[in-house]
């Protein structure tokens, strides 16, 4: 077990998501930036499925009930364990009543808290993560006590990782999505010339982009969509779904993010910048 | 049945687009579905692929590694041309319970009133007709149900609502349908469904599949209630009823 003290502004707990539910409406979900999750998982040598904390600009203050062994990383927020400053992409080894807390959220915007072994939370159509109604929860409280499995002796195979200038990263490669034969050349020049902006709107569901291009006509029937498409709304509004994003749409989708543009994204907020590069 | 001609194009690394005509047709379901059947029984793993069927396309999805969009577009050309056209895939037809009472049908009065008709009327009209699930999607559970009579076409509200409820029956333009969940939403409320459309319980969380039909039939206050019991306590069954058309 480990008790969530106080569960900071939005944390949450995922997987890599739900499968098979897309033609019932169910999205994704799973962990925003797979990058990170991912290479914490590898560290603690976990399944790949293992399900992390997702956790959300302000960070949760934590206490460890079993011994256990953790790594975190993702946005650069200020940490420490027992009031000591750890680091990130590192293997720590706790005891029982060792306090972990979050404080100082430096660059970036979402950072993942890993065990060893994963979260325990239950798995509902298959997967840990949260996503209100399916789950009956939407984020973490505070005071809410988490299963985690015993470890007291593990030696990993590498005790920390240097992941380098991800969180700089400002680039997003895109490829053709499938209306994007409708975009006209003015929109095209706008779309990949110039930097965008994150709009006030921005959460698991979707990004919006403040900039617009060129509105238009096109009526299309609705039809599938995935994290990482973009789609323009008449009024030439880009929106980026994002891990719960909606399964369908009816705006044109017009271009699709690569799995690491989804990671860069999703550590990305209100009025920092991005570009595209088409591939 | 036609071999309609199909537009392949890519979505992404992950994904394929299919496209028949652009149109809402039930002719073009039906061959949506009969391609995915297919594909599902014959071609693709599905512990790997996803598909999303919706009016005129399907989406396949491979999530965990990329497409080779070229092979896979020559391959879907030939799987496409070897579908079983002799018979239609199995379909399902559900009758589902809705209470039109005036304290969950919020804009019935509103709505006939606009309409040119009255309560009774529109109660049977919406009841009457058989609908075509076109698609599923925007919240888990939600069905875009084609064929409204167009005597019930009217524009969603100018301001929508923060809060419709879970179960709430609406009308739109064209579409009539159910909110799967409570959420915001700008359709005219006119009733309330007692079958829960998505339960996350159940093994299979939706029971309703794209190309299904879908019929309403009015009841009381007091039968509503129950049947919102019986949901809550897992005894309520809907009967499940092949369609043949």
């Amino acid at each position: 077990m480990l008790r969530v003290l106080k569960a900071g502004f939005f944390s949450t707990i995922q997987d890599n998501g739900r499968f098979g539910l897309l033609n019932k409406g169910v999205p994704v979900a799973g962990v925003m930036d797979s990058f990170s999750a991912t290479r914490l998982n590898k560290l603690l040598e976990n399944e790949t499925n293992a399900a992390v904390m997702e956790i959300t600009m302000t960070g949760p203050t934590i206490e460890f009930l079993k011994p256990t062994f953790f790594c975190a990383g993702g946005a650069d927020i200020l940490m420490t364990l027992n009031n000591n400053p750890i680091q990130h992409f590192k293997v720590y080894q706790v005891q029982k009543g060792d306090i972990l807390s979050y404080g100082k959220l430096v660059k970036g915007f979402r950072n993942y808290l890993a065990v060893k072994g994963g979260f325990q939370v239950p798995a509902i159509l298959d997967s840990r993560s949260y996503f209100y109604p399916i789950t009956e929860q939407s984020q973490l409280k505070d005071g809410v006590e988490i299963e985690i499995d015993v470890c007291e002796n593990y030696s990993p195979k590498l005790t920390a990782l240097q992941i380098g200038s991800f969180l700089a990263e400002s680039k997003l490669e895109v490829s053709k999505g499938p209306e994007f034969q409708l975009l006209s050349d003015r929109q095209l020049e706008r779309l990949f010339s110039k930097k965008f902006t994150i709009a006030k709107e921005y959460n698991r569901m979707a990004y919006q982009l403040e900039e617009m291009i060129e509105q238009h006509k096109y009526n299309m029937l609705t039809s599938a969509t995935l994290p990482g498409t973009i789609q323009l709304t008449p009024s030439g509004k880009l929106i980026i779904l994002m891990k719960d994003g909606q399964t369908t749409g009816g705006y044109p989708r017009i271009l699709q993010l690569s799995d690491k543009a989804i990671s860069i994204l999703a550590q990305k907020k209100y009025k920092d910048e991005v570009s595209f590069k088409l591939v | 049945m036609p071999n309609f001609p199909l537009s392949i194009r890519s979505f992404g690394v992950h994904a394929i687009l299919i496209e028949w005509p652009n149109e809402v047709k039930e002719v073009i379901l039906e061959d949506i579905l009969r391609f995915s059947k297919h594909l599902k029984t014959n071609c693709l793993n599905v512990e790997k692929w996803e598909m999303v069927p919706a009016y005129n396309s399907l989406t396949l999805i491979l999530r965990e590694e990329p497409i080779d969009f070229v092979k896979l577009k020559q391959r879907l050309e030939k799987w496409y041309a070897e579908r079983d056209t002799s018979k239609a895939p199995t379909k399902y037809y559900w009758r589902l319970p809705v209470c039109y009472d005036s304290e969950f049908g919020i804009d019935l009065e509103e709505v006939a009133s606009k309409l040119g008709i009255t309560v009774e009327d529109l109660i049977k009209k919406h009841s009457e007709n058989v609908y075509t699930v076109f698609g599923i999607g925007f919240l888990p559970g939600f069905m875009y149900l084609g064929g409204l009579p167009e005597a019930l076409e009217i524009p969603r509200k100018k301001t929508p609502r923060l809060k419709v409820a879970k179960g709430a029956v609406g009308l739109a333009s064209k579409q009539t349908g159910i909110y799967p969940q409570e959420s915001p939403g700008g359709w005219n409320i006119i009733g309330h469904c007692a079958v829960p459309m998505f339960n996350p319980k159940s093994e299979n969380p939706c029971f309703v599949s794209v190309g299904d039909k879908v019929q309403f039939y009015p009841i009381s206050r007091a039968e509503h209630d129950l049947h919102i019991i019986e949901g809550e306590v897992g005894i309520y069954k809907l009967e499940k009823k092949e369609w043949n058309a």
